[in-house]
């Protein structure tokens, strides 16, 4: 049996309330929210976070537990070009140096097809993640409908640990047609006339349904749930009304609180529907993008052990809108408010941060075997009693921790100002003075418990210097 | 083992200082050349005369050469020392005790900083490549880390903390008016310190020091050739440096109360000069008042007040021009400025002019004393490096 073994959802904390864009601009915009990725949040990170749920979700955390044997990440807007930004989702989720990791990515369409080339294909583990950050123009459509997110869903076979949803179907049905487009570098993704691809997306969506209710041996009727994932609402809803007439039930979608997040979508929404099921459901995930994918699960009893971690019902939930549209504008880099008058960050050395891949992207400190401190960052020579060379790696991301004071610093560059910082101590031992996120200045205080979360630091001469940051506990 | 010192081995017999400011006329080689010749005539001696050199500067220089090319030295030792903000302290101790050990009759340590030609506000340390895991916080926002963890110790009201480090800076601003050298004369009350926008945590501006560019220098002899060149020396009585193994950073038991590598410095230096009772042994002190917390936390490690205490003695003047034990009586590094190679030095020569009553009436301090102390720290709390120093007039008092 080979399907899936855990999923998870990683939705960022902030939320645009699209009626800001119309008060701004005075077009725009729309009703609800839409989830935004923080100015220290790229792809390569929100992967990073959905990863780290979906493997604590099959039971391994920071610290333990079997590494899957390759990771995958699609996005349609990597950080890097060339260089593979698994690599770095690879090193943060401390896979094993065995593991494989690639890229694959560009068209939205990668994200359930690196889905479905799992689920099909010969790797007996994969942890495939994808992840977007869908901005638009100003007052576009894709702004305000476009959300950012990431999942990751771990595949495999019942070698990798009790598969909670086995795939029992699988077709594709492709033709070329222009729909949108962007070309690397653009924020704008452009479109054909929606009417013209609704013509294409409905023969296309007939097809790969049949085909895969065939290969299958399902019938419509046989269908709990339906999800169908696209970025056009309007052939989204005449697929649905098509394919849904007989299914027992239409899964709902991320729209007036997330928006659709791309090459996450599909995943995103799968994730939703799996935490929802009960065992012996069948499941239908139904992709459109330049083309249409049909991946058929039916869920296992396993499915009723499996405990999800921060299941995504509760992360794409109602929350009210905290982002001013100023601030998202220029997180987006659409305008530049001036920064401190302090030099800007140094790029990170490539050498020194290969020397401390586990502490720069796995978040490992030591921990002195004589005295029992914990040093974070890992150091040879214990602060306390002097041991050298005497120390053991100890995992940290997955550790609470507390905040002991704090400050926040106006004068410091930041890519967002003011920066937050706190001086935090980990339960069990450890401290480090770190700086927050997801968070604002009036709403630290002193006490509160803080977990770690993969960040983008800064950039420097196009180099992305990753390390952790703390943000309040969910 | 131990650290014996070099009590009344080594006399200061000239000392120099530039005024501190935005020197934007006036470039290193400037400023280096005119604290070298302002204090060879302090001392009464020639360039020739001085036999070894100690150069401190954070980041305006590089090797003895910087110091070197500019004042035509040739054929003579000259060591560029760096240990952050204690650097033209550590200059003066290395000059001290290469004099203490017979090796020269004569040398001297001069201390510079040229920041106003970065084209950025406050200090920007030189970037070490590193894997981009580093702190990038502001000095000023580490040191406001003291003011919320005081008050929660000792049971302060913040906003009354508030008030009381705003005191501190409104004291030096008042010693500084007086000071012809220093970067900032003009008065600041107490509420429009307050008033000012918060930068880092609940301090202002003008809760930090003045950055400014600058130099000083001291011409250091063997103690029994001090007369040949002046009648009042200050007789070195204790040089203590300690850099801090940054454990305040990793260990939860720290509290950002305290600077241990103050106190284990101030320790040392006691007991090198024999002092048991600084607050009452001591005629002054210049301490380094980077942003107004360290100041107040340094009362304590000091040892001038008792612990939970300083708060309270701030508010009581004990430590304004004519309080108990003048503190920062030249304006401090809040109104004097800050040239980091140079403060250490700086805050020698005031105790310099004081204890030869050499300053104007209206700053002079009005106990008869005779031993002085000034600190200096670099870093930040939990990882700093912190030197102490007392001269006096009097030797073996």
């Amino acid at each position: 049996m080979r399907g899936i073994i855990s999923a998870a959802g990683y939705v960022p904390h902030h939320r645009l309330d699209r009626s800001e864009i119309v008060a701004f601009f005075g077009s725009g915009g729309g009703s609800g929210t839409r989830s935004v990725a923080s100015y220290d949040e790229d792809t390569t990170t929100l992967a990073v976070e959905a990863g780290r749920l979906a493997l604590r979700g099959a039971g391994r955390d920071a610290g333990s537990g079997a590494s899957p044997r390759a990771l995958w990440f699609a996005t349609s807007t990597p950080t890097y070009l060339d260089k593979t930004n698994a690599t770095i989702v690879h090193a943060a989720l401390r896979l094993d140096h065995d593991a494989a990791a690639f890229d694959l990515g560009g068209g939205v369409r990668s994200g359930i097809g690196v889905l479905r080339t799992a689920l099909t294909g010969g790797e007996s583990s994969v942890l495939v993640t994808a992840a977007d950050i869908r901005t638009g123009n100003p007052t576009s459509g894709d702004e305000a409908t476009g959300g950012d997110a990431a999942a990751a869903v771990l595949v495999g076979d019942e070698s990798a640990g009790p598969v909670v949803a086995e795939l029992i179907g699988a077709a594709s049905a492709t033709r070329e047609f222009l729909d949108t487009w962007r070309t690397p570098g653009e924020i704008e993704t452009h479109h054909w006339e929606e009417r013209f691809a609704q013509t294409r997306y409905e023969p296309l969506a007939a097809d790969a349904w049949r085909d895969a209710c065939k290969s299958a041996g399902v019938t419509d009727a046989e269908v709990t749930t339906l999800i169908v994932s696209g970025a056009h609402a309007r052939v989204v809803k005449s697929v649905t009304r098509k394919l849904g007439g007989a299914v027992g039930g239409v899964a709902p979608d991320f729209a007036a609180t997330v928006g659709h997040t791309g090459t996450a979508d599909a995943a995103l929404r799968l994730t939703a529907a799996l935490e929802a099921a009960g065992p012996d459901e069948v499941i239908a995930l139904v992709g459109l993008a330049d083309g249409a994918d049909v991946l058929l699960f039916r869920t296992t009893d396993a499915i009723t052990s499996w405990q999800p971690s921060r299941p995504v019902t509760e992360q794409v939930g109602e929350r009210p809108g905290n982002l001013a549209y100023a601030t998202f504008l220029s997180w987006r880099g659409a305008v530049t408010p001036q920064p401190p008058n302090r030099p800007l960050p140094a790029r990170m050395s490539a050498s020194a941060a290969g020397r401390s891949v586990d502490w720069k992207y796995g978040f490992v400190g030591s921990k002195d075997r004589s005295s029992g401190a914990v040093h974070l960052p890992p150091a040879r020579v214990s602060y306390d009693g002097g041991a050298v060379d005497d120390a053991e790696p100890i995992p940290m991301a997955d550790t609470p921790g507390t905040i002991v004071t704090f400050t926040v610093d106006r004068l410091a560059y930041s890519p967002s100002p003011p920066v937050i910082f706190a001086v935090v101590d980990f339960e069990g031992g450890g401290r480090l003075p770190v700086e927050l996120t997801d968070t604002a200045p009036d709403d630290v205080a002193i006490g509160s418990g803080v977990e770690m979360t993969f960040r983008r630091l800064n950039t420097a001469d196009g180099i992305a210097n990753y390390f952790w940051k703390a943000r309040p506990v969910a | 083992m131990g650290s014996h010192g070099i009590t009344d081995r080594v006399a200061i017999v000239g000392m120099s200082c530039t005024p501190f400011r935005e020197h934007w006329e006036a470039g290193h080689d400037d400023l280096v050349i005119d604290a070298a010749q302002a204090v060879y005539a302090s001392a009464g001696i020639a360039q020739r005369d001085v036999d070894a050199f100690w150069y401190g500067t954070a980041q305006s220089g590089m090797s003895g050469v910087s110091l070197a090319a500019p004042l035509k030295i040739r054929d003579r030792p000259v060591t560029r020392v760096e240990n952050m903000c204690a650097t033209g302290s550590e200059a003066l101790r290395q000059a001290a005790y290469a004099v203490a050990s017979g090796a020269y009759d004569t040398a001297m340590a001069i201390g510079v900083e040229k920041v106003k030609d970065a084209g950025y506000q406050g200090l920007n340390a030189f970037p070490i490549p590193n894997d981009g895991t580093k702190r990038t916080l502001t000095a000023a926002a580490m040191f406001s880390l003291v003011l919320p963890a005081y008050a929660e110790k000792y049971g302060v009201d913040e906003d009354e903390l508030r008030r009381v480090v705003a005191r501190i800076a409104s004291k030096n601003h008042a010693n500084g008016v007086h000071n012809p050298l220093a970067q900032f004369r003009r008065e600041m009350s107490v509420d429009a310190i307050c008033n000012m926008a918060a930068v880092a945590g609940r301090l202002s501006v003008f809760d930090c020091a003045g950055v400014a560019d600058g130099a000083a220098a001291a011409i250091v002899v063997r103690a029994e050739d001090a007369h040949r060149y002046t009648d009042r020396p200050l007789y070195i009585k204790a040089l203590s440096v300690v850099a801090g193994d940054g454990s305040g950073l990793l260990d939860p038991t720290y509290d950002y109360t305290t600077f241990r590598e103050c106190k284990a410095a101030a320790d040392d230096a006691y007991a090198q000069a024999g002092i048991t009772d600084p607050r009452a042994d001591l005629a002054l002190a210049e301490v380094h008042d980077c942003f107004t917390p360290t100041e107040l936390v340094l009362m304590e490690d000091l040892g001038f007040a008792e612990r939970g205490t300083a708060w309270k003695e701030v508010q009581a003047g004990t430590f304004d021009l004519h309080g108990e034990l003048p503190v920062n009586t030249d304006g401090g590094l809040k109104s004097f400025g800050h040239p980091v190679g140079a403060s250490g030095l700086r805050m020698i020569y005031e105790a310099w002019l004081q204890l030869r009553h050499e300053v104007p009436p209206e700053r002079a301090i009005d106990n008869d004393r005779t031993m002085a102390l000034t600190h200096n720290l670099g870093g930040y709390p939990g990882e700093m490096v912190s030197f102490v120093g007392i001269y006096g007039t009097e030797p073996n008092a």
